[in-house]
């Protein structure tokens, strides 16, 4: 009997390689647990035969392209579309073995915090039914923590690993922007996008990240990492120098048992030997979310001008001449948030605007990143809450976009800036789970792994929701 | 108001978007809040401040111009809504 809700990638690889189990039976293990569960929990819009082989199996973002596999990105407009070519994640994952799941759901078009903009209806929390998973990433999160997948690849535009991995109490790393090759994703804001690992432990995130970051010459946005990825053993943080942005935590919308988790996990730290001092992001907190809301939004306007109704995808019928189709297409195939960004983002990109707006928040990107360069010359890592508050509740979010774009604020900041942040779960709050966020300099996913690693060992979090133990 | 029923039209129009009348209503609204909040940008005095596009430093990426195998015609046309031989079919250009 093979627990789906325990075994971790590792354990996975332990039993295929000592022959205890096949891979058949691994992957038909998990074909059972999403028969037993997804119908409540809608984490898959697509679940894959096995294709065969011994390697682990993985569930893959709608938003990344699998050859001969639908990937909808979420979205009616790509309903019925077949990639005729893999993604190179996906390239890679194969090439190690690993074996596709499935495609999980998404906020469309990775635009969103709670999958509730999925044109195929929202995935539900594995903790609770009635709450959100986070995302736009809710799929990969909640089959990871519901046992559906024993690990999965997400993608981050300004929080879209992190915060439904600390929404649904598993690990999530954001790479460093360039290290993961997006050739073959769905494109939301190129200067932004990242693929990245979703996991149960953090040695497994390491693992899964060792397998995808890489330069592809596809993507000429990627470079070589430095040095290689280092799977975290020790269980100390002597020598690591911890910093703690007031902003990040004390911002306003923190809930109180989310502040306390964070704050007995930074006691931790300190305790297994870490520095810690208090440091400061004036700027970046209070401009981050305004900054964030242009630049993504017209990155996206231009990239999803290629949804025209011409080559693949989604095609009105109704149609009288072709400007008329370009318009139909497009109203009837995108869902309300692509819209609103579309219309932001060609607002904003504009003639006599684009200065006060784009360029502006081009400008402010740039007072980010120097903020965060700073703080990183006294310290190795920074942590914050990953999200602000636990899951909420379906509906709780939706009638306001800015309350929506809220559940992000403690994510962009570090994004904007193109660095890395991985989602530790750190404890419970309401029986919800809690997210530490830690962020790194570029390249520093190393540190992190460590931190992570050592802080996950010394809370014991069980990562199996409590309504399926 | 940041940008009123005449400015979003003409937007939409740009994006190439079909508006419903009802969208135009409920999108022009919460449009005119986002656009508010992002506002905040220019509250800051950046004259001095070189803009970031890009989180790396690369400049100048080049690849061997190497002629490679490109994708069969029939799986370019594979997700085609509508085809022609080996084109892509549109409705004929509005006048």
């Amino acid at each position: 009997m093979i627990d789906t809700l325990r075994l971790t990638a590792e354990g996975a690889k332990r039993l295929l390689e000592t022959r205890e189990i096949s891979g058949a039976e691994l992957f038909a293990a998990y074909l059972e647990a999403i028969g037993a569960h997804d119908e409540e929990l809608h984490c898959y819009l697509h679940v894959c035969d096995d294709p065969g082989g011994d390697g682990i199996p993985i569930a893959v973002k709608d938003v990344i392209g699998t050859r001969g596999i639908p990937t909808t990105a979420g979205s009616k407009i790509l309903e019925n579309y077949v990639p005729v070519y893999d993604a190179t994640v996906v390239e890679r994952l194969k090439t190690h073995g690993l074996r596709v799941l499935g495609k999980t759901n998404t906020d469309e078009f990775a635009m969103g915090s709670s999958t509730e903009n999925s044109a195929y209806g929202p995935t539900r929390n594995p903790w609770d039914t009635t709450r959100v998973p986070g995302g736009s990433g809710g799929g990969s999160a909640a089959a990871v923590s519901a046992g559906l997948a024993p690990w999965a690849l997400g993608s981050d535009t300004g929080g879209s690993i992190k915060q439904p991995s600390a929404l649904c109490g598993n690990v999530g790393l954001r790479p460093t922007y360039g290290t993961v090759s997006r050739y073959g994703a769905v494109a939301f804001a190129s200067s932004l996008d990242q693929i990245g690992p979703v996991a149960r432990t953090v040695r497994d995130c390491a693992y899964l990240y060792s397998v995808i970051a890489r330069r592809d010459p596809r993507d000429s946005t990627t470079v070589d990492l430095p040095h290689a990825v280092e799977l975290p053993e020790g269980g100390d943080l002597k020598g690591v120098r911890i910093g703690v942005p007031t902003e990040l935590n004390e911002a306003e919308g923190i809930e109180p048992g989310v502040a306390a988790a964070v704050r007995a996990a930074i006691e931790l730290c300190e305790s297994l030997g870490a520095e810690v001092a208090e440091c400061s992001l004036p700027l970046s907190v209070e401009y981050g979310m305004a900054c964030y809301y242009l630049i993504a939004p017209a990155e996206a306007s231009s990239n999803l001008a290629r949804y025209d109704g011409v080559r693949y995808g989604y095609r009105t019928p109704n149609a009288t001449d072709r400007l008329d189709m370009y318009k139909r297409t497009r109203d009837e195939g995108f869902g309300d948030e692509p819209k609103r960004r579309i219309l932001v983002g060609t607002y904003a990109l504009s003639a006599g605007y684009y200065d006060a707006y784009y360029g502006q928040a081009q400008k402010v990107r740039t007072v980010i990143k120097r903020e965060h360069d700073a703080a990183f010359e006294r310290f190795d890592a920074l942590v914050c809450p990953t999200s602000p508050t636990v899951a909420f509740p379906f509906g709780a979010r939706t009638a306001n976009p800015l309350a929506m774009y809220l559940s992000d604020l403690l994510t962009i900041p570090s994004c904007v800036a193109g660095l890395p942040g991985l989602n530790v779960p750190c404890g419970l709050s309401d029986g919800l789970p809690v997210g530490l966020q830690l962020i790194g300099p570029q390249f520093s996913e190393n540190t992190l792994f460590r931190v992570g690693h050592a802080l996950e060992q010394a809370i014991g979090f069980d990562s199996v929701p409590e309504r399926l133990r | 108001m940041a940008i009123d029923r005449d400015q979003l039209l003409h937007v939409a129009h740009l994006a190439r978007l079909e508006l419903r009348d009802e969208e135009v209503e409920r999108l022009g609204a919460q449009l005119n809040d986002i656009l508010e909040a992002v506002s905040k940008v220019s509250e800051l005095d950046l004259d001095d401040v070189l803009p970031t596009s890009h989180p790396l430093d690369s400049v100048n990426v080049w690849g061997a111009d190497e002629p490679q195998e490109s994708l069969p015609v029939g799986e370019a046309l594979a997700n085609a809504p509508e085809r022609d031989g080996d084109s892509f079919r549109v409705p004929p250009a509005g006048s």
